[in-house]
């Protein structure tokens, strides 16, 4: 009797106090941390350099990350962010994945037949795996079924082209490939070299035909010096790069992409155009153009030169009255 | 009491009777835990803070409730009771007013409040006819025995990491060799005579 006594008013004395120390100890959690949560994508990717989406709002909100630090959220959620701290967002720039490699893997599969488990760190672990080109894509798609955002693309040859629409640049194809041929890279960025073979001109021609031979037709042709070639290998400096496409045009196993050029009818690049009517003369395009092709004096109307425009786009997007336009045949 | 018996108690908890290798209490978070170094200081640290203010409380308990109503039989339930309500009322406590050790001892906290080291130690306190202060210090050493046996388990276990282990002792089987290597080695403070 005295037992059941005792232990009754000892769990009910402790059960008392801890929920009056609940009370009493309750701690408030800063609301922003949540609303800052639920405006994140919730991928809990690990791009920010957090633990995951929830460990970013707790940084963020007390101003230890950097509010565009969501890479897969982008300028949306940064913005959404800086609305919910009442901070202005610094712009962030979209950053895409590139894949240096557009080889016709399903024709290069002649070193001896793999017969593993489908994924690039398996078939690795092999020699080095089964494609020929020892520098490339091993089409075992180890980077699409990682991607967390679904924007790997299988290629019809076997390889993996990156769709810079879904792809957020987080970054989780670039430790999954064992080859480390995938790179992060400014999406305005338009130019890339898919290669990435270190061996020389002859022996990449023997295993591949869009692969880099070490040229340097692409140093040549570059207006900014931003391609260079080291170690049998063209690779762009996209800090300098212009995307104005001339490495593209000049390449002669095609291997560089221009997507840019892509857009165009027929592929090839062709200069926009100012509008008279439009123009107000505020030199805002020439202040912006890369290669220097747009003339003309302050209030008066602009003009660009076709000879030395590059069709970068930079002016169409820069002009404040819309008077710049691409050329339409 | 004197401090020669207060050190002689502090010396046996720590080496002779430690509760991990000797007497082989709390050998789940000495597994579980003993991975990392870092993770086995947050929870050592946990366990001294949660020895030393259960060996207090659950000492006055006994004194002053089990013990005047004759109901020293309730002891086992009646200590899980009071350390578990404890240990919930030490996490609020830290989480409001020193957030900086609540964060330190994190997840460690809750962890342990049913550990048999905790109960084993407030049990010992009693039947070794402990002081008040005595029974303190007892919580106390227990919990950095156990904290020695962790982190040199940790540091054992990082090191073990990088060696060349056969298959078949991979992961847990090593570290049960290793723990009763070590069980041995602290055997040898046993033939220790103090005072």
């Amino acid at each position: 009797m005295t037992a059941a006594l005792v232990l009754g008013i000892l769990g009910l004395l402790l059960g008392l106090a801890l929920a009056l120390a609940s009370k009493a100890f309750y701690v408030e959690k800063d609301e922003r941390i949540e609303k800052v949560e639920q405006v994140l994508p919730q991928a809990n990717c690990g791009a920010c350099g957090y633990a995951g989406c929830a460990s970013f709002a707790e940084a963020v909100v007390k101003g230890e990350a950097e509010i565009s630090g969501c890479i897969p959220g982008g300028s949306d959620t940064a913005a959404a962010i800086a609305g919910i701290l009442g901070k202005k967002a610094s712009q962030s720039e979209k950053i895409v994945a590139v894949v240096h490699c557009r080889g016709d893997i399903n024709a290069m599969r002649n070193r001896f037949e793999y017969q593993g488990i489908k994924d690039c760190n398996a078939a690795m672990l092999l020699h080095g795996g089964d494609v020929d080109c020892l520098y490339g894509c091993l089409g075992y798609y180890s980077c699409v079924e990682a991607c967390p955002f679904d924007a790997m693309d299988k290629t019809e040859n076997g390889g993996v082209r990156v769709n810079e629409e879904k792809c957020v640049g987080c970054g989780v194809c670039v430790d999954a490939c064992p080859k480390k041929i995938i790179e992060l890279k400014k999406a305005s960025k338009k130019v890339d070299v898919l290669c990435s073979s270190r061996d020389k001109g002859g022996d990449v021609m023997k295993v591949c035909k869009v692969g880099c031979i070490g040229c340097k037709k692409c140093e040549k042709a570059c207006p900014v010096d931003a391609i260079k070639v080291t170690g049998n290998l063209a690779r762009i400096d996209y800090d300098i790069c212009i995307s104005c496409g001339k490495c593209a045009e000049v390449c002669p196993t095609h291997v560089i992409d221009d997507k840019l050029a892509a857009l165009f009818p027929g592929g090839k690049r062709i200069p926009p155009v100012i509008e008279p009517e439009k123009c107000i003369g505020c030199t805002i395009c020439a202040k912006n153009c890369p290669s220097d092709a747009i003339r003309g004096k302050v209030k008066e109307i602009h003009e660009i030169d076709p000879e030395k425009c590059v069709a970068c786009g930079i002016c169409v997007e820069k002009c404040p009255k819309d008077a710049i336009r691409w050329h339409e045949e | 009491m004197a401090i020669g018996s207060l050190f002689i108690i502090a010396i046996s908890a720590i080496f002779i009777n430690n509760f991990v290798l000797i007497k082989f209490l709390g050998i789940c978070p000495f597994m579980g835990v003993s991975k990392k170094l870092d993770s086995a200081l947050g929870m050592g640290g946990a366990v001294i803070f949660v020895m030393t203010i259960a060996s207090a409380v659950t000492w006055t308990v006994q004194r002053y409730v089990l013990d005047k109503h004759g109901l020293q039989y309730l002891q086992t339930i009646v200590f899980i009771v009071v350390i578990a309500s404890l240990v919930q009322f030490i996490e609020m406590f830290l989480q409001k007013s020193i957030p900086d050790l609540y964060k330190a001892l994190g997840i460690f906290l809750p962890l342990i409040t049913t550990n048999c080291a905790i109960l084993g130690v407030t049990i010992m306190n009693i039947t070794e006819k402990y002081s008040f202060i005595g029974a303190v210090v007892n919580g106390l050493s227990a919990g950095i025995g156990f904290t020695l046996a962790l982190v040199m388990m940790a540091g054992i276990r990082e090191k073990l990491d990088l060696a060349d282990i056969p298959a078949a002792l991979k992961g847990v089987p090593i570290t049960f060799i290793t723990a009763s290597l070590m069980s041995l080695a602290f055997m040898g403070f046993s033939g220790m005579k103090i005072g």
